[in-house]
């Protein structure tokens, strides 16, 4: 971690996630060596980097969708994924994950919608099953969930008669109805047609403004410029450098991040805030 | 060369029909048998642990690896020597399932397979348990993707269900052979047997597509 490392981000007994020294290989391939990363209550933090930087990896270890092999992930203070005794680690159970985890929320890049239940039956699928509610309350929930992604006509359509972009809202909609803490997005515009994109990006950035705390591994840097609280740059498993929006994007000093962004730059498919000039 | 002979057919009627009703009851029921334990079978190999995986690795192995006609020899002749004596229904039923389940095992097993993975890891993300997903999610999904392959594997059964009369089960390749070889009206007993195979995979393939359209319905 260097260069613009500048403005350092909440105290530790205030981080939702913090990430310690993550480490994580596949066979003689490290994909992160030594993650650190803390993210408060209502931040958002987006995650960049050039594909096969480890980000999405970083942010599937931060929901138990992948092991490590060294370092800690806590939400909320407790370790996910693993549990200490005796000093030893062993990997924990699946209910001791969800436990952890119940207060994770995490939206795809594919959106994973089950194909075989419609909108509304996506929603509901877990109030009912991992909250326990009733089919009443259930359905009043997802439907109230649905409105606030601006998809409670298109409630009893299925997954296949949707838009990329609705069925991520859809998506969205689905995390949101279980009253995460913490949303995770995980290049939750790639799959999308370039028109549907915006229509996402929206109610993400609708969640921000309510103060959700996200975490987003992205390519969208207009979003990370407007929204974020903080950028991530990582670059070959490491955190190489992170800060404001700004300092990152106008001063960049570190020269992978440089080269990185370049290649924005000339597609010309980024625009910060209060910038009128391109950055140099 | 004898004259072409309906009436050897219109004779027997009583007997074809009764060979008809075995054939299809056997087949009914080793569809019934291959499709419970292979639904068990794939279930297992999704949650269980390895050393029981590998035993059912094996013997899947050994059932689509033997002819039927090898294993119901087994079953009905060995059998005995081993403390199992099966009349010839119950062996050729009994046989027809088992052999079957191997080859259902394989297709519940690759439609699992189909499904993307983040399906399940939003199901987890979630907070379902292991067995809500698959319940919920996995075979719902799985089923839909596997009716294709499942309607041809009961399709095929129909067919192998022929196999029983060599251990004697009075099925219809058993009662129009036996009419054939007394007569000797074997172009027309033949004839006769390839009509009721016939009406037996229509049905079985039409039965097929309705299902098919019906749990595909959300995907059109």
């Amino acid at each position: 971690m260097n260069s613009v490392a500048a403005s350092s981000s909440a105290s530790t007994d205030r981080a939702l996630i913090e990430v310690r020294g993550l480490r994580k290989a596949y066979g003689e391939t490290e994909v992160l060596r030594g993650i650190d990363l803390q993210i408060a209550k209502s931040e958002v933090v987006c995650v960049i980097g050039p594909s096969g930087s480890g980000k999405s990896t970083l942010l599937r270890c931060m929901a138990a969708l992948e092991t490590y092999d060294q370092g800690d992930v806590l939400i909320e203070g407790e370790l996910l994924g693993y549990v200490e005794r005796g000093g030893k680690r062993a990997r924990a159970t699946p209910g001791e994950i969800n436990r952890v985890r119940r207060n994770v929320g995490m939206v795809f890049q594919q959106f994973n919608l089950w194909p075989h239940m419609t909108a509304l039956g996506n929603v509901m699928e877990a109030l009912l099953r991992t909250r326990g509610l009733p089919g009443g309350q259930a359905r009043t929930r997802a439907m109230a969930m649905l409105e606030t992604v601006g998809l409670a006509h298109k409630a009893d359509a299925y997954p296949a008669k949707l838009s990329g972009g609705q069925q991520q809202r859809v998506a969205i909609a689905r995390a949101l109805a279980m009253e995460p803490h913490i949303m995770l997005f995980d290049e939750p515009t790639s799959a999308l047609d370039p028109e549907l994109v915006g229509e996402v990006l929206q109610v993400m950035r609708q969640l921000a403004h309510d103060g959700m705390t996200m975490a987003v591994v992205t390519h969208e840097m207009g979003f990370a410029a407007q929204v974020a609280d903080k950028v991530v740059f990582i670059d070959q498993g490491r955190i190489a450098a992170q800060g404001r929006p700004d300092e990152v994007f106008h001063d960049a000093q570190q020269p992978r991040l440089r080269q990185f962004l370049q290649n924005y730059l000339d597609r010309n498919a980024f625009w910060s805030r209060g910038a009128q000039e391109r950055p140099a | 060369m004898q004259q072409f002979d309906p009436t050897v057919i219109t004779h027997n009627l009583p007997q074809i029909a009764s060979g008809f009703g075995i054939t299809l009851g056997t087949w009914v029921a080793g569809v019934a048998i291959g499709v419970a334990v292979g639904f068990l079978i794939s279930i297992v190999q999704l949650v269980g642990p390895r050393w029981l995986r590998a035993i059912l690795r094996a013997y899947i192995e050994l059932l689509r690896g033997t002819p039927f006609l090898l294993q119901l020899f087994l079953l009905y002749y060995g059998g005995p020597s081993l403390g199992i004596t099966l009349g010839p229904l119950t062996a050729g039923t009994l046989g027809l399932g088992i052999y079957a389940s191997a080859y259902f095992a394989e297709i519940f097993r690759t439609g699992f397979r189909s499904i993307p993975p983040g399906h399940v890891e939003a199901a987890a993300c979630l907070g379902l348990t292991r067995w809500q997903t698959i319940v919920r999610i996995q075979v719902p999904q799985m089923l839909v993707l596997i009716a294709p392959a499942l309607t041809n594997m009961v399709i095929v059964l129909s067919k192998e269900t022929a196999v029983l009369s060599i251990v004697t089960v009075p099925e219809l390749t058993f009662v129009l052979t036996a009419i054939g070889s007394a007569t000797f009206a074997f172009v027309e007993t033949l004839l006769a047997l390839s009509v009721c195979y016939l009406v037996l995979v229509e049905l079985a393939s039409r039965a097929g597509m309705w299902a098919e359209s019906r749990v595909a319905r959300f995907l059109a």
